[in-house]
């Protein structure tokens, strides 16, 4: 199986708070890949990118460094996507 | 962070009297208010702005649990409660199934930092199922404030 993965900042003000945990964990659920994210912040940590509650956990506050890794026949795909998704900050601002 | 320097003790609610969302939002929030986390003239404005996000998506992420927020203009320091439902509410939750407990939050506006650390102790916490458990059992306000208690001391 592919595997594929991104570094990425959290880029909006707001940071990873509730609304954007779930506008990425319904994108990642667009993918067939398995989806993991790993924090760098202050307290470092590591979710599924499926899960809602996971990723809210990870309180990743602007500037805080993820990586995205994908696992699965879609893999590029999904990395590719959540990463722009993180990028355009959400939506925000 | 620790639940105890966000959590209004006393505006803990072991039973709520509301059975649909915007009732219990309107009554949590009530609470807070006569714990003086808010004052009384705000809270129809706060409740109407836990709604209004309610209906952007539903803060029930499953498990029987939700987590209503917001951050407002007229709160000037982070508090949270906790409502425990026995019949259920509808929160138009993820996984359709009623929410026995809510854990409300009302932050400031411009805080964030803070906001994703208390919702990052509130969410490891509703991860557990042990907890919870705990939480949907706890039926006083002392027990409630309990099993935060030791939660905050790692137990």
């Amino acid at each position: 199986m592919p595997t594929a993965s991104r570094d990425i900042v959290i880029r909006n003000q707001l940071g990873l708070h509730a609304r954007p945990a779930m506008q990425f964990v319904d994108l990642a659920n667009q993918f067939k890949s398995d989806v993991k994210v790993l924090s760098f912040g202050e307290e470092p940590g590591e979710a599924d990118g499926k899960s809602v509650m996971q990723m809210i956990i990870l309180a990743a506050v602007e500037g805080t460094p993820l990586k995205i890794t994908a696992d699965g026949e879609d893999a590029e795909a999904a990395v590719e996507q959540l990463a722009k998704l993180i990028e355009d900050k959400f939506g925000e601002e | 962070m620790k639940f105890s320097e966000f959590v209004v003790r006393d505006a803990i609610t072991a039973e709520l009297k509301s059975s649909d969302r915007d009732a219990v939002l309107r009554e949590l929030v009530g609470a807070l208010a006569e714990s003086g986390a808010l004052s009384e003239a705000s809270v129809e404005e706060v409740v109407e702005a836990l709604i209004k996000r309610e209906k952007n998506g539903s803060t029930g992420f499953g498990k029987g649990v939700a987590v209503p927020h917001v951050k407002h203009p007229k709160i000037k320091k982070m508090a949270a409660t906790i409502g425990r439902s026995v019949g259920g509410v509808d929160f138009a939750a993820l996984d359709h199934q009623p929410v026995y407990s809510v854990v409300l939050l009302l932050s400031p506006e411009n805080q964030p930092q803070q906001h994703l650390q208390a919702m990052n102790i509130v969410f490891t916490n509703l991860q557990k199922d042990t907890f919870r458990r705990f939480l949907r059992q706890s039926a006083t306000l002392e027990a409630i404030a309990d099993l935060l208690d030791e939660a905050d001391q790692g137990k």
